[in-house]
């Protein structure tokens, strides 16, 4: 009797708890948050886990396991193809001056009234758009020879016999890639510098041109001040974005004549070779370069804005969140 | 304004006008050869030059062709099913995770915060190695809900845009709310999310076009391309013996971008946005 008297008790009280404004929070937190942490467990941390525990053994994805401690570790340094294709990093890093560059020029015009902006603005976004297989058959088509590019070569006057093979030829088949990567991405980092540029307030612009400001004046004190920012978000992150190159050499020349990045030769020993643990070793070295980087980046960065922080206390905060954000729009790519 | 003035201001046009038309031509160029391409039948892909306008801009041959071939039926039925339901799935979590961060303070809420942040760090493609193996356990391969699932399970943009539209929602509306007697459900179901909506929109459009043009995953995990091709992975069937066939190569490839395309027309304004939002705004 008492005990039935006390589970009776016990459950009126959960359900008054559960009614409680307390207990419903207690429980809306639960279950709203239970979905989207049992996915990221699932398909991030748990295969980061795993990923660092194959590195160690010797194995494909079914059969046997060998443990082999830190010889997958130091195939990486030793073999010709792993550590030696992060050298193609830097064809991709001047890629990426490049389209910042470019990026910045194309935004400060169009910032200003331009008869079509709009249309110009599209016609150069819009390669954002295209999947990556269509890039892949867009430019084999558009390098072959006697295609596309050495047709408008031939308009501007030069001679077929003079130009390369832009895929084969192992002295510039790494800049024709660049140049797909730079031709996909300068149209969207044109539009975030667009945005950075229009959230100046226009009074600005106003006062300026009242004291007489040129256009140069304009870029030098009123635009590049309000997208420094933006600027140096996307320098940091293209250093990391170019450690981790793919997307070109792998959907363009499957990294043949010497275009395999990093992560091309790493796919190819994963998902080809299978050799899953040595695969495994080169995503962890890759990682721990990548957090070298941003770290040192970081510490850099804080210690070149160190001065204006003093005015702006929110500052370094605030490049934080979009630093945060900005890598994972790039990992949504 | 003297001469010198003059010629300067109209020499500052014509290189500003010069270098938008350059760029322009240079974005288009690859793909409209692509559509010029798309049209000519095979004896005129073979001997002309690829610049060459096609004799008439009404032939479809290839453009039936490559859709036959590269059965893009089927891929543009499972290419529907699965962005329908990685949208629908991937704006509830997100808003109702956005909610829940956003609007209760409890322990471990930043370390959440950080949790999602940090594995934005971790590349994809070097993860695909382990998750491969992972998805191989739950007998997700070769399965579009399991592919589904696993789309949904990599949406952590979408969080932050929801999370910084919710802190620009006043937390009165909730205590009103409260006060009147609803539920914590019924304000996140019925009171924030209809408000939320433009930044569902950009949410979706950011994720959609992801989605639609995912390729490394699908070629990964879809496998059997006879049932489960996707717009972007059906154009593998090009790669091999069609390998030079670019008059049905192009023709693929323009009806893969179509849906881009037309969606880019329409929401043109939404996307730019989208783009800068959560990036410009601090």
């Amino acid at each position: 009797m008492a005990a039935q008297a006390n589970t009776a008790g016990t459950k009126k009280g959960f359900l008054q708890w559960a009614r409680s404004r307390r207990g419903q929070q207690l429980i809306i937190i639960i279950a709203f948050m239970i979905i989207p942490l049992a996915l990221l467990f699932t398909f991030t941390y748990l295969p980061f886990g795993e990923m660092v525990g194959f590195s160690f053994y010797k194995m494909k994805y079914v059969g046997k396991r060998t443990f082999v401690g830190w010889k997958n570790y130091a195939s990486v340094f030793s073999r010709k193809d792993c550590f030696g294709a992060l050298k193609l990093s830097l064809y991709y890093m001047g890629g990426s001056v490049v389209q910042l560059v470019l990026a910045l020029y194309l935004a400060t015009v169009l910032s200003f009234k331009v008869k079509g902006g709009n249309i110009f603005k599209g016609f150069m976004f819009f390669p954002y758009l295209i999947n990556g297989i269509a890039i892949g058959f867009i430019f084999k088509f558009f390098y072959t020879r006697g295609f596309v590019f050495d047709t408008v070569l031939q308009w501007c006057g030069f001679q077929l016999d003079n130009l390369p093979y832009w895929l084969k030829d192992q002295s510039i088949n790494n800049i024709s890639l660049v140049g797909t990567s730079v031709w996909r991405y300068f149209g969207q980092n044109m539009v975030l510098f667009i945005g950075a540029i229009m959230s100046v307030d226009s009074e600005l612009y106003e006062a300026a041109m009242l004291d007489g400001a040129n256009r140069l004046e304009q870029f030098r004190y009123i635009i590049l001040p309000s997208i420094k920012t933006i600027v140096t978000l996307n320098v940091i992150l293209s250093i990391t974005g170019s450690l981790s190159a793919f997307e070109p050499p792998y959907v363009i020349t499957s990294g043949a004549n010497g275009t395999g990045t990093y992560f091309v030769v790493m796919n190819e020993i994963a998902h080809t070779q299978q050799k899953v643990g040595l695969a495994s070793a080169m995503a962890v070295v890759l990682l721990l370069i990548i957090f070298a980087a941003t770290i040192l980046q970081k510490l850099f960065f804080k210690y070149v804005f160190k001065n204006a922080e003093d005015e702006d206390f929110g500052a370094a905060k605030k490049r934080e969140k979009q630093l945060a954000r900005y890598a994972a729009r790039k990992a949504g790519r | 304004m003297t001469t010198l003035q003059k010629i300067g201001h109209y020499l500052a046009i014509i290189v500003k006008y010069f270098s938008l038309v350059f760029f322009s031509f240079v974005a288009v160029l690859p793909v409209v050869s692509c559509v010029i391409t798309a049209f000519k039948t095979e004896e005129e892909y073979q001997n002309t030059n690829v610049m060459t306008l096609p004799q008439s801009w009404l032939n479809p041959d290839n453009f039936l062709q490559a859709f036959d071939r590269a059965n893009m039926g089927r891929a543009f039925l499972n290419s529907t099913i699965i962005l329908i339901s990685v949208l629908v799935v991937s704006v509830l979590v997100g808003t109702s995770l956005a909610y829940v961060l956003n609007r209760f303070k409890f322990p471990g809420n930043g370390l959440i915060r950080n949790l999602f942040l940090f594995a934005t760090l971790l590349p994809g493609i070097a993860m695909q190695i382990a998750v491969y193996g992972i998805m191989d356990s739950l007998n997700f391969i070769n399965s579009l809900p399991g592919y589904i699932i696993m789309m949904c399970g990599t949406d952590v943009i979408a969080i932050y845009i929801y999370i910084q539209f919710f802190e620009n929602i006043s937390v009165s509306l909730d205590e009103s709310a409260i006060i009147d007697g609803a539920s914590y459900f019924t304000i996140y179901h019925k009171i924030l999310l209809p408000l939320l909506k433009p930044a569902i929109v950009t949410a979706c459009i950011l994720k959609g076009v992801g989605t639609y043009n995912e390729y490394y995953c699908a070629n990964l995990y879809l496998q059997n391309k006879k049932l489960l091709p996707t717009v972007a992975t059906s154009l593998y069937t090009f790669v091999g013996p069609l390998g030079s066939k670019y008059n049905l190569i192009c023709a693929g490839v323009i009806i893969s971008l179509l849906p881009a395309l037309i969606v880019f027309i329409l929401f043109q304004k939404q996307i730019y946005s989208g783009m800068t939002a959560g990036s410009v705004k601090g």
